[in-house]
């Protein structure tokens, strides 16, 4: 699990904070000094017009729309404006490379003109080489990313300079190794190249100067009224630099106002433990010691639930049928991979789930008694989820979800409370947030004061709410008609809200940046950046300073002098550099705190009356562009969502059955009527989605995104009000009577589908394991080892396999939450492209590897299954015997290799491929021109060309690198040294690899497992992948009344 | 197999006669050559031609496009890796046997109403294997590479993988596409004496001169010509079944289900020589209405060629069968009965279906003897053929890759325009080759009909 010492060098001080001829980022500056050569002078129609163009077009279309606007009589003779000696490319025909290399400079340019002065940096080669720095050998930095105010403590990979990857930071007990989607693909949102480059001024771009020198004095007209009219508007935040910042500046303006305001918002949670203890406190679970878990609507081994990392862990560490196996049960309103996981899930409408957690805490004696009215089925669930909590007494656990109402989550905590859990599976600790308000309740006071012209200076940092608020806020016309003198803005993208704002200041990203921010557990990680920011933005921290007048200050001073401050430390450089090494600082997480259960009055059954008529709409975040914040980010967009396997869009989810009454297919497009506003939305129809109730995705729909996300999917938020967070309830749905093609990954399968006698899926419960270990491996029957004309190779041989390896994967699949982090992690490290809608409506993505979802049984509640599949890494590979070229061949360590440069492109690999994990090149996905894009990429892995296959390696980078340190120190590679980029990130540990051929190696156990099996293996491919079989845990009560039901 | 057939006509030779009564050795010369060197340009020629030479510029229009964007511009995916262009390979190529079989075979058994026949078949072969041929180069993704298929020595460590049943295709193509044009060749050498000497303008006569190699006619020249073509016509008989053998390794060697099967070689070959006999028809039915040589490509000829092509239909019929039968011998749950179901019925159900009518239902009517002779509905009938052959290597290809042993990665193939521009355009290249050939070429071989005649039987007797 940990890393070799030599593989993480650890610098305290950020690379891009070094001195300039230490660090010299050449790239950056190639691109400024030829910027410099560039003509400013706008012409007729400029490269802004230009860019303005090319915003308005959609993501995935964007490529086809350049080259549209390409051929423009207009554009060819701006570019011969723009570039005399580059315009005869575009005499001959459009040569789309030409015209990016063209686009690249162009889009630089367009950012770099825009300053009104050119630094004056130098590019200085190094004199001496830095201490730790080899060329070719990266480094890693610990950091953190910030999601929804909570902090990843993660490690940041760096190459020369430039951060190419994220991985968990293995000694922080909130990632332990392991990195979820969003931090992974916080490195392509860095180098993306719509990332607002200056500040501008009504659009114009200005600089940080000028901006400082516009504030001073509206600030100073503040300060003579004490801040009346100033308002301040954050997410919610949890870092103690900022939140001390805010509070000097709530002092030295003593009547302005500080709003936070995240659409994802956590109000829910913090009423619940008002309504349960009468203050606000995080709950945090500790599911290794839990037996039976109870979720309701609570996705906890989803990426943005906070603390998912580390729950997945806990619980995939219960998942073992050799060990205590524990059960979870899951009653939701959206099917989620928690869902999925679930030995028993009951689909239930979201309101009704309030009824479930009345009904479930007045059995377990907490609460209010009584009846409550629910179905046979549900009834008989719940009779059996009280009973097995019961039987678990203080080793299980209740977790309600944050899309619940409050008093389902003071229903949680009563009942966690009674059954003796807290302080055993539940803790309590103070709040994460640095000041947790009900937020939709502090946007909702903004809009009132910014409507009655209360606010004369408006500072917005680092969110969106004009596109994000609720609908019925109307911030974009209360900012508007404000009459405040004076609106700034502050972001990484000039999104919606930075286009009505006077001044928008751009901000630095994260990596950039120094800052900090608690994670779950309240401890305290440092954010440190790994580069200088490419385009001189600001962090939070440095726009706050000054705000309050300090515009010189840096964010690393504010940071180190708010630390410095709170130390009580005599030496405080050393904890600080320690700190700054290790990502956090030691002894900053929550302790537990003691909390009382008021005597509670659980209110009545507020909507429990909803008929069952009206149809209800819930409203979640998307599972991978979140809030919207990830929306001009290819990686997230393509990646397929783990439900749906849905890319690039957000239908709206419905129920078979409710599908089949309203004779709706999927990508059917229906009008959804809510609270009085309408959209139009395509519908998906998802198996185990509860009837009478349809779920709509927030963050889609953006208007102002970047290439990548403007216009892809659908904005939700348009009938999103501020009364109803999750749920509305009185939804209308009807046919429009078009259709929208929707691109996913995967269709609809059941394992059904399947011809019985090659389960690629295998899966038993806990009984059927135990009285047939091998049930598995026994499904199939693999030719024997000798049944072959030929020798067999033998890779324990010398003379073959000089240094002895035979590497082997294994992935557990009891495991596996289907988080997606392997596939992000992948396409992190092997500089996978992105294609964009279109590619994969016609099934030409490029993951190498992907997450399989299989549905079984009865679609309104079909049992689910995820399988990852990366290659198999064959010993008999089918696609080597046919390639006539020679481009893949066997390794002596058993690896299929890809020679890229061999490859012409036959295809026939593939073809012959029975596990289809090979992807091809069908046109020039890789971006070969975007200088950012150039920075970002892995330098130890090749850019693949059109026309060539590429697939999964089992990173042959990483094995490399570990085997020329193993011989240069004259000893074996140990067992687990390598990880994989899919194995490092996975939080549930399912995926092992490692060296088969040593018998005390992980995987080697791992497949000496009885329920170890080969997909295919009964084709002899002899696959070195192999899976663990999924082995489930279910309350044989509850069991047997499911079957019933499916059969009935 | 279709010996017997041939036989049989052999023996009612005075009721079908294989050129018609009337012609003398002159008239057959004159009547053919005439056509090359004296009959003017048609305007019906001449519109063909064009029509079909802008059917090549949509080809070069579509091939130079998939070198500038890539082979993305084609409908295939994964995992349906391959689409028309191998369809199209497998059937030009298919298309092509007919050439062969009718030249070295025939000629071999000493059917001797070949005669009028083998040079247009010849020909049709070459083009229909210079169609074929622009597949596999097209196809890869990296087309300029596309040398690397071949063993030629180099620096970069670049040597073609043997076991790859693409690299037989390389040399089995290569070698058919060879040897079928020196055989064409030197079947052309004597008529293109013959054309020498008729020709009347100075530069007609020096490029047949040329390429007649000094032909005199001399008794040495047809002694050692007799003995060239015989070996020639050994040489090719056995790539008549090694070509398509080998190309249905392509698929038969592979895992796939709907590929692994024993039973492709056979089946292909018959295939191809069924294809090959309908484009046969397809273009000898309207020359000799066009060129007014009914007399010499009689109701015979046509007949005999409906009766190869009823016999290999049969034989294909029979493959598809075999190929239900293993499946179901297969057992329910297996995957090859899996794959028949979803030809039976999948989403690409309805070119399954589509391949029985036009390849097994219709070609039933070439029993009737009247249909036989009937040169409209023989015309119709290989043109249902020919699109049934098509949709057979349709459904092979594609209907095999779309759904496989994986459902997580199963997908559908659609054809884009780039696709049905490249089919059309090599449709096109091979009809204006076809067009040239009449116009320059003695289409039907002279001295070999001047064989055919009272004459020359008396001689030999």
């Amino acid at each position: 699990m940990t890393m070799d010492a030599d593989n993480k060098k650890r610098e305290d001080v950020c690379p891009g904070k070094k001195p300039a001829e230490a660090t010299p980022l050449i790239q950056l500056q190639g691109a400024r000094a030829s910027a410099a050569n560039g003509t400013p002078v706008p012409a007729p129609l400029d490269l802004a017009t230009v860019r303005a163009e090319l915003e308005s077009t959609q993501g995935p279309e964007y490529w086809r729309s350049l080259e549209e606007l390409a051929g423009s009589d207009e554009f060819r003779a701006m570019m011969h404006r723009e570039f005399p000696k580059g315009s005869s490319e575009w005499l001959d025909s459009v040569s789309r490379r030409g015209f990016l290399q063209m686009m690249g400079a162009s889009m630089a340019l367009a950012g770099m003109t825009a300053c009104t002065r050119q630094p004056l940096e130098q590019i200085v080669p190094y004199v001496k080489q830095p201490e730790d720095l080899v060329p070719g050998r990266p480094q890693y930095y610990a950091s953190a990313t910030m999601l929804g105010g909570y902090a990843s403590p993660v490690l940041v990979e760096s190459h020369m300079g430039r951060p190419t990857k994220i991985e968990g930071n293995p000694d922080h007990p909130a990632s332990l190794g392991a990195s979820d989607i969003f931090s992974q693909a916080t490195v392509l949102e860095m180098y993306d190249p719509d990332r607002s480059q200056a500040p501008a001024y009504l659009g114009d771009v200005h600089s940080w100067k000028a901006f400082v020198e516009a504030i001073r004095i509206p600030m100073s007209g503040q300060k003579a009224v004490d801040g009346e009219g100033l308002r301040l508007l954050t997410p919610p935040i949890s870092s103690p630099t900022l939140a001390d910042q805010v509070r000097q500046l709530l002092q030295m303006y003593p009547k302005a106002k500080w709003h936070q305001y995240s659409p994802l918002h956590r109000d829910t949670v913090l009423a619940g433990s008002q309504m349960a203890f009468g203050q606000a406190v995080e709950t945090q679970y500790k599911l290794e010691n839990a037996d039976v878990i109870l979720s309701l609507d609570a996705d906890f081994l989803s990426a943005g639930f906070p603390g998912s990392l580390r729950y997945t862990r806990d619980y995939a560490s219960r998942r073992n049928p050799d060990g205590n196996m524990n059960r979870l049960y899951v009653v939701e309103s959206v099917p989620s991979p928690t869902g999925v996981k679930a030995e028993h899930r009951l689909p239930l409408r979201a309101s009704e789930i309030e009824t479930f957690a009345r009904g479930l805490a007045g059995t377990l004696g907490t609460g209010p008694s009584g009846v409550v009215s629910l179905s046979v089925e549900a009834g008989r669930y719940l009779e059996a989820v009280a009973a097995d909590l019961e039987k678990h007494r203080g080793a299980c656990v209740v977790i309600a979800g944050e899309h619940q109402p409050a008093v389902v989550h003071a229903l949680a905590h009563a009942m966690n409370e009674r059954l003796g859990n807290v302080g055993h599976t539940v803790v309590y600790t103070d709040p994460v947030y640095a000041s947790p308000v009900d937020q939709t309740a502090s946007l909702r006071e903004l809009a009132q004061d910014l409507r009655a012209k209360k606010v004369d200076v408006l500072v917005v940092l680092g969110c969106n709410p004009v596109y994000d608020a609720p609908a019925d806020l109307g911030l974009h016309d209360a900012i508007m008609d404000s009459g405040t003198t004076i609106h700034i803005h502050h972001g990484l993208y000039r999104d919606e809200t930075a286009e009505i704002c006077h001044w928008h200041v751009n901000s630095a990203h994260p990596l950039e940046a120094w800052s900090d921010g608690r994670a779950y557990d309240g401890s305290v990680c440092l954010v440190q950046p790994l580069i200088a920011p490419l385009y001189d933005g600001k962090s939070a921290h440095e726009l706050l300073a000054a705000l309050m007048g300090k515009s010189t200050i840096t964010g690393y001073e504010l940071v180190r002098a708010y630390w410095q401050g709170q130390s009580k430390s005599s030496d405080f450089e050393t904890l600080w550099r320690k700190s700054v090494h290790d990502g956090f600082i030691t002894g900053t997480q929550f302790a537990p705190k003691s909390v009382s259960l008021k005597a509670a009055s659980f209110g009545s059954a507020s909507n429990a009356a909803a008929s069952d008529a009206a149809v209800e709409v819930n409203f979640r975040r998307d599972p991978c562009i979140y809030d919207g914040s990830f929306s001009n980010n290819g990686w997230m967009q393509e990646l397929p969502k783990p439900m749906s396997k849905m890319t690039w869009d957000n239908p709206a989810w419905i129920g078979p059955a409710m599908a089949t009454r309203l004779g709706l297919k999927s990508e059917d497009v229906v009008t959804l009527e809510v609270g009085g506003k309408k959209i139009d939305v395509p519908i998906w129809i998802q198996a185990g989605h509860p009837d009478n109730s349809i779920t709509v995705f927030l963050g889609y729909g953006r208007r102002i995104a970047g290439r990548v996300g403007t216009g892809a999917g659908f904005n939700l938020y348009e009938v999103r009000t501020s009364d109803v967070s999750w749920t509305a309830s009185g939804g209308k749905i009807s046919k429009v009577g078009t259709t929208y093609k929707l691109a996913t990954t995967q269709g609809y399968q059941t394992i059904e589908t399947m011809t019985v006698n090659r389960p690629v899926m295998r899966e038993g419960t806990l009984e059927e394991y135990k009285g047939n270990p091998k049930f598995a491996q026994e499904m199939t029957e693999a030719p024997e080892r000798d049944f072959t004309l030929y020798p067999n190779v033998d890779y324990k041989d010398p003379n073959y396999n000089k240094l002895g390896y035979a590497w082997g994967m294994t992935i557990d699949m009891s495991s596996c939450v289907g988080c997606n982090a392997c596939m992000i992690a992948c396409h992190s490290e092997n500089n996978i492209a992105v294609v964009g809608k279109e590619q994969v409506v016609h099934g030409r993505h490029m993951h190498w590897i992907r997450v399989d979802a299989y549905y079984q049984g009865n679609r309104d509640n079909p049992s689910a299954h995820f399988q990852p599949v990366p290659c198999m890494q064959c010993e008999n590979a089918p696609c080597e015997q046919v390639c006539p070229v020679g481009a893949t061949v066997h390794s002596t360590e058993g690896l299929n290799d890809m020679v890229y440069n061999r490859c012409i492109g036959t295809r026939y690999c593939s073809n012959n491929c029975p596990y289809k994990v090979r992807r091809f090149n069908f046109l020039l996905y890789q971006d070969w021109e975007t200088p950012q894009f150039k920075m970002m990429r892995n330098p130890d892995v090749s850019i693949r060309s059109r026309g060539v296959m590429e697939k999964c390696t089992y990173c042959i980078q990483r094995i490399t690198v570990a085997r020329i340190d193993s011989e240069r120190e004259d000893r074996a590679v140990r067992d687990g040294e390598i990880q994989t980029a899919c194995q490092q990130a996975c939080p549930a540990q399912a995926i092992v690899f490692g060296d088969q051929n040593n018998p005390e190696s992980k995987v080697s156990k791992l497949k000496a497992q009885a329920r170890n099996y080969g997909m295919l293996s009964e084709l002899n491919t002899r696959p070195r992948t192999t899976y663990l079989a999924e082995i489930r845990n279910p309350n044989p009560e509850l069991e047997m009344h499911m079957q019933h039901a499916e059969r009935g | 197999m279709s010996t017997q057939d041939i036989v049989l006509d052999r023996e009612g030779l005075a009721e079908v006669p294989v050129i018609e009564p009337g012609h003398t050795l002159a008239s057959v010369t004159e009547k053919i050559s005439d056509i090359v060197l004296v009959r003017p340009l048609s305007i019906g020629w001449v519109a063909g031609f064009l029509a079909c030479a802008s059917l090549v510029g949509v080809l070069g229009v579509a091939v130079g496009y998939l070198f500038y964007k890539g082979t993305g511009i084609w409908g295939i995916n994964i995992p349906v890796g391959w689409g028309f262009a191998i369809v199209n390979f497998v059937w030009w190529i298919g298309i092509g046997h007919a050439g062969t079989l009718i030249s070295a075979i025939l000629h071999l058994l000493r059917q001797s109403w070949r005669n009028s026949i083998n040079r247009f078949a010849e020909a049709m072969t070459l083009f229909a294997v210079m169609c074929a041929g622009v597949f596999p180069l097209i196809h890869v993704g990296r087309p300029w590479l596309a040398y690397w298929l071949f063993p030629i020595p180099n620096t970069m460590g670049v040597w073609p993988q043997f076991r790859s049943p693409l690299l037989w295709d390389v040399f089995a193509v290569s070698t058919y596409a060879t040897i079928s044009a020196v055989f064409w060749y030197t079947g052309l050498i004597p008529d293109l004496a013959t054309l020498r000497d008729r020709a009347t303008t100075p530069i007609p006569r020096f490029i047949y001169g040329a390429l007649a190699l000094g032909w005199r006619g001399e008794a040495r020249h047809w002694h050692r010509y007799e003995s060239a073509y015989l070996l020639l016509a050994g040489l090719s008989t056995p790539l008549v079944l090694s070509v398509h053998t080998v190309v249905s390794f392509d698929f038969a060697i592979s895992i796939m289900p709907g590929w692994h099967t024993t039973v492709f070689p056979p089946y292909f070959v018959a295939g191809a020589i069924y294809s090959g006999f309908a484009m046969v028809l397809i273009l000898a039915i309207p020359v000799r209405a066009v060129y007014n040589l009914k007399d010499m490509i009689t109701e015979r000829h046509l007949e005999n060629a409906a009766k190869v092509m009823l016999a290999t239909g049969l034989i294909v019929a029979y493959g598809y069968i075999l190929e239900i039968y293993m499946a179901w011998y297969s057992g329910p749950k297996s995957i090859d009965w899996f794959t028949v179901h979803n030809r039976f019925f999948g989403p690409y159900a309805g070119p399954y279906w589509a391949l029985w009518i036009c390849n097994i239902i219709i070609p039933q009517v070439l029993w009737i003897k009247s249909v036989r002779r009937s040169p409209f509905l023989l015309f119709l009938i290989s043109l249902v053929v020919l699109a049934g052959m098509w949709l057979e290597r349709f459904v092979i290809v594609i209907l095999s890759l779309h759904r496989d042993f994986v459902p997580s990665s199963w997908g559908m193939y659609y054809p884009t325009k780039w696709d049905w521009a490249t089919y059309f355009g090599t449709i096109g290249l091979f009809l204006m080759l076809i067009f040239l050939f009449v116009r320059v070429l003695p289409m039907i071989s002279i001295f070999e009909i001047r064989m055919l005649l009272p004459e020359a039987e008396a001689k030999h007797k």
